[in-house]
């Protein structure tokens, strides 16, 4: 049986979500322009209650560093990493780390563009160990290259599955493995 | 089990590869583990993933956002209710909608029993584990008790869909406080009994005490959370330190245990159900009367935005993070589960433990694969 895939209907005018920041994030942003090189100043941003910060792919790992050992900020404990595809835009790929501060309870969203022509996104494994799973995931649904992680071998997949199942492209209903 | 050999780089001993899973009977749920081992010693391990993966992320991008709730349920198939409210905390906050209060009560009271159920599983099963057969009869005689709370509120025992965008789907039946109240007592003469049976009992004790340790730090750098970093000696609760809900209004403790063991990771649990019991209590005298949902369009189309939203459920930190491109369905729905997270320090916890512990350790950090494999 092959279902149909709903339509999006949307409403006539669409209204960003209203961005309230709070005590935690205001002091975040901040410290985030103090402690930042010049220039990543102009890079803060902030959605719905969480400051973000878009950076490019080639100075995550540095700017991860200073985010994890900076003691005013100590972003210790990385949450997630997602990856959203954004099939129109010619940046279409984009690589979103959330962590968070236990020692200062800050949260924030590290977001970088990758192309589907350089699907390579440097890696944090050596940072946070817990970025190990998370890369493999995002590798294993979408494709992004993780380089430098040692291991990116198919983890909620079987080994030999063709396609990446996370991106929008893929069919939602009328694909059959069997 | 199945086991063979092959021949190891060191010419005078023999390495032994042994499979666990993906059915065994104490993987708890499909997960497949590759041990080497040197003798009685864990050399390394493999985890494998996945045989329950059924895209959940994947399918919540052709749903709406009513009938995502159903799909988070699946996610998390013991503590259901913390993960419906998830989902249900990240759509409110990107749309911005006020919760009735007494919605908001609601909601903490059935989570905290969720919570309470999850425990008791847990420490039924994991008695199970260490090879104590009584005390799981004990946890599911508690847990039921529960289910039969949650069947006269909810409809169902296991996947709710109870708690909906703005509030609740229907108000409590009219003697709540009652069987509410006949519940508590009962639950904390079974916790007390529980601990009395299991915690410290000598061959317990011998199996789970210095078994599978992590320090703090460790821990927090490979993502775990909830009672597992709790155990560890880290003081963070999402309800205390992130409060979402109303968790903020009420008086609870966070339970911390030192060494980072099986036992510490055991008992931050049954301490954690005494805490539940304090917060229900105090929601229970507070609880408003008035509304149980917000006025909202039955299709709920939130504005264009990103949101990310912190929860603790019973296995840690499940975190949300959604994407609305102003649909009726949403761009992207991330699960953060803490089983994923908390499965991946296994491989550290595991290396140099004796082959009979690794079942203990598996099964005290509690995972469900449902939301492993999502």
């Amino acid at each position: 049986m092959v279902q149909k895939q709903p339509k999006r209907t949307q409403r006539r005018e669409t209204e960003l979500a209203p961005v309230v920041l709070d005590e935690r994030a205001q002091e975040l942003k901040c410290a985030l322009g103090i402690m930042l090189p010049q220039e990543y100043e102009g890079q803060l941003d902030a959605e719905v209650d969480m400051i973000v910060l878009t950076l490019p792919a080639s100075s995550l790992r540095e700017v991860s560093r200073l985010l994890k050992e900076t003691s005013e900020l100590r972003f210790d404990y990385l949450c997630s990493i997602t990856v959203v595809d954004y099939e129109e835009i010619e940046n279409r790929f984009e690589v979103i780390y959330h962590m968070v501060s236990f020692l200062n309870h800050y949260k924030l969203a590290v977001k970088i563009s990758v192309s589907t022509e350089c699907l390579v996104v440097p890696s944090v494994n050596d940072i946070w160990r817990s970025a190990g799973w998370f890369e493999r995931e995002g590798h294993d649904l979408y494709g992004v290259v993780f380089d430098g992680n040692p291991d990116l071998s198919p983890l909620l997949l079987y080994e030999g599955f063709d396609g990446y199942p996370g991106r929008r492209s893929f069919p939602y209903h009328d694909y059959q493995e069997w | 089990m199945r086991t063979h050999q092959q021949q190891s780089e060191h010419a005078d001993a023999i390495d032994l590869m042994i499979n666990m899973g993906p059915q065994h009977p104490s993987t708890h749920g499909v997960f497949r583990l590759i041990i080497w081992v040197d003798g009685e010693r864990v050399v390394r391990c493999e985890p494998h993933i996945g045989y329950l993966h059924r895209g959940s992320e994947k399918i919540c991008e052709s749903e709406r956002y009513s009938q995502i709730i159903t799909l988070f349920d699946r996610l998390d198939y013991v503590g259901n209710l913390n993960n419906e409210l998830a989902f249900c905390l990240a759509t409110e906050k990107i749309m911005a909608v006020e919760i009735p209060e007494r919605a908001e009560y609601i909601r903490v009271i059935l989570c905290e029993l969720n919570r309470i159920a999850s425990h008791m599983l847990f420490y039924g099963v994991y008695g199970l584990d260490a090879g104590a057969m009584t005390p799981m009869l004990y946890a599911f005689r508690e847990r039921e008790r529960v289910q039969e709370l949650f069947e006269t509120v909810t409809g169902a025992r296991l996947m709710h869909n109870y708690i909906k965008i703005g509030g609740v789907k229907q108000d409590l039946p009219p003697d709540f406080d009652t069987r509410l109240s006949i519940l508590l007592e009962q639950l904390k003469k079974g916790i007390e009994e529980c601990d009395q049976l299991l915690s410290q009992n000598e061959m317990f004790l011998a199996r789970t005490k210095g078994v599978g340790s992590i320090s703090g730090p460790d821990a927090i750098d490979f993502g775990i959370s909830g009672p597992s970093l709790r155990a560890a000696g880290v003081p963070e609760d999402v309800r205390v330190t992130d409060p979402y809900s109303i968790y903020d209004r009420f008086d609870f403790g966070i339970p911390v245990g030192s060494h980072g063991d099986c036992w510490d990771r055991f008992y931050v649990r049954v301490e954690e159900m005494r805490e539940s019991i304090k917060i229900i209590e105090q929601a229970a005298d507070e609880m408003p009367r008035g509304n149980i949902s917000a006025p909202l369009r039955r299709i709920v189309r939130p504005p264009k935005g990103e949101v990310f939203v912190r929860t603790e459920s019973p296995r840690g930190d499940l975190s949300v993070f959604l994407v609305s491109d102003g649909t009726d369905i949403p761009y992207r729905v991330k699960v953060r589960s803490p089983s994923f997270a908390n499965l991946q320090a296994l491989e550290y916890l595991l290396r140099d433990a004796y082959l009979a512990d690794a079942v203990l350790i598996l099964g005290s950090i509690d995972i469900i694969m449902g939301e492993v494999d999502r």
